[in-house]
């Protein structure tokens, strides 16, 4: 079953696109990589989806709705691990995450009950009494995606998650994360093609504004007759400069 | 309950910010406390405390303006915006989830306020209770500027304005330090233009019993309250919106 569907979407800021004419899709339970390098698009279409920005033309259905037509019910199905570090400073990693379970619709119990599932399985139970401004850069993003993942997501979006992390944090993360595949539909984005290779079912990369080629590292690979899948990359995203 | 969860998260928030302790009661009672030791030294009418207590509980409750504007600002500068926004969050829950925070709090200023006028010789009476009733409106009026400011400004910017120039201008429009007949028509117009020595007044009319002259100045701060509040909420959506793009 198809969990993200786009049809021509688009994104302009004034003169610029930042999207152009996106068209994806994208199955339950796939872990899907979004590359592409600054100013590729990346970002701004995960607003899209997630309904933080309003497409200027073109729609994505998620699960069943639109995005244009019905985003309230979108968010209910989402949620987001922002590329910064999303987290309220002066609330412990307990109260972070209780609150995140309420701004999507649990009770008190209910959130409690959540809370301490997630602070289990993410293995936060030494920092769960901390607030979070005294965490670590890799607690917090730990932290970051166990918020996202409260609200029992269908949906869930990760930008950049390992981001400035150290080796042993981002390897931490990338178990996190390879846990969830085949539960939830996760699109990722990502600079460290390591990270998309290793993690993805499959690949979109996007430059500027458009959907150059989406498929598994191999097929990438394949396609551009590359042995690596960071020359797949390059070959891929600099396609319209060397043409 | 998504709203009453966000409120949680905004009231622990600024509650645990023990510069906001320190500024919204703590300065305000260090004045109360240091106009009425100079009453007691150079008798001057505006510092009887019938008069000082409602013109500090005033200045204190401007505090509340630097509370939300920076909380709001702080939202705005990190991720944790997108988070809000991604969340299905309607804007009235946006909106009352950093209003309701702070009225309990504005009160608690006002009493705590009070209480200690009290140990400086305010008579208790159902006055009280009606003067804390009278500093609703201007409790919402400077919940309104932050809101308006966190939506506009960076939190350096928001400590700057309502941490520095709002207090100020609150501190010497509202007739709370000195009789603004002493300064000049031109200043006393300006002042009466605005709010701040009409939710002084209010006040002051309130603890003295003067129940006629309650309502001719809390007509003006109920006005700016309502003007201030509906921009508020416009700049505030219009605002946070283009930010999550």
């Amino acid at each position: 079953m198809i969990a993200i569907q786009t049809r021509n979407l688009t994104k302009k800021f004034k003169e610029k696109t930042a999207v152009d004419q996106l068209n994806l899709s994208i199955e339950q339970g796939e872990l899907f990589s979004l590359l592409g390098v600054n100013g590729a698009g990346k970002t701004t279409t995960i607003k899209m989806l997630s309904c933080l920005s309003k497409p200027t033309s073109g729609d994505a259905v998620l699960l069943g709705d639109s995005i244009a037509a019905n985003p309230m019910a979108v968010k209910q199905k989402i949620n987001v691990s922002p590329q910064e570090t999303a987290v309220a400073p002066n609330l412990t990693v307990k109260e972070n995450l209780e609150t995140i379970a309420g701004l999507y619709g649990s009770g008190r119990k209910e959130a409690a009950k959540k809370t301490k599932e997630m602070i289990e399985n993410f293995e936060l139970s030494e920092v769960a009494k901390s607030k979070a401004k005294t965490l670590s850069g890799g607690w917090q993003r730990r932290l970051s995606i166990a918020m996202a993942l409260i609200s029992s997501p269908q949906i869930l979006f990760l930008d950049e998650p390992t981001l400035g992390l150290d080796v042993l944090a981002r390897r931490g993360l990338w178990n996190i994360i390879e846990r969830l595949k085949g539960k939830i539909t996760i699109i990722l984005t990502t600079h460290y093609l390591e990270e998309a290779e290793a993690l993805s079912d499959r690949i979109a990369i996007m430059a500027k504004g458009r959907l150059k080629s989406v498929g598994t590292a191999k097929e990438l690979m394949l396609n551009t007759h590359t042995e690596k899948f960071e020359d797949a990359f390059i070959a891929l995203a600099t396609e319209s400069e060397v043409s | 309950m998504k709203m009453l969860a966000f409120t949680a998260r905004n009231r622990k928030e600024i509650l645990r910010d023990p510069l906001n302790l320190a500024f919204g009661i703590g300065f305000p009672l260090v004045l109360l406390l240091l106009l009425s030791a100079i009453q007691t030294n150079i008798p001057v009418s505006l510092f009887k405390i019938g008069n000082l207590a409602p013109g500090i509980a005033v200045f204190g409750l401007s505090f509340i303006s630097l509370f939300s504007g920076m909380l709001i600002a702080k939202d705005r500068s990190t991720s944790f915006l997108i988070r809000l926004f991604a969340s299905p969050l309607s804007a009235s829950d946006f909106i009352l989830g950093y209003t309701l925070p702070l009225l309990p709090m504005a009160v608690m200023q006002s009493i705590i306020c009070f209480l200690v006028a009290y140990f400086l010789g305010l008579s208790v009476n159902i006055n009280l209770l009606l003067a804390l009733l009278v500093l609703i409106p201007a409790a919402i009026l400077f919940i309104a500027i932050g809101l308006l400011a966190g939506s506009l400004l960076t939190d350096k910017q928001v400590g700057g304005v309502c941490g520095a120039l709002l207090t100020n201008l609150v501190a010497w429009l509202s007739g709370t330090w000195f009789d603004l007949n002493l300064v000049g028509s031109a200043f006393k117009a300006a002042a009466n233009a605005l709010p701040f020595v009409h939710a002084v007044e209010a006040a002051r009319a309130a603890v003295a019993g003067d129940y006629v002259s309650i309502f001719p100045h809390l007509l003006w701060v109920v006005a700016y309250a309502v003007v201030i509040f509906s921009l508020a909420i416009y700049v505030f959506n219009k605002k946070m919106r283009s930010d999550a793009r």
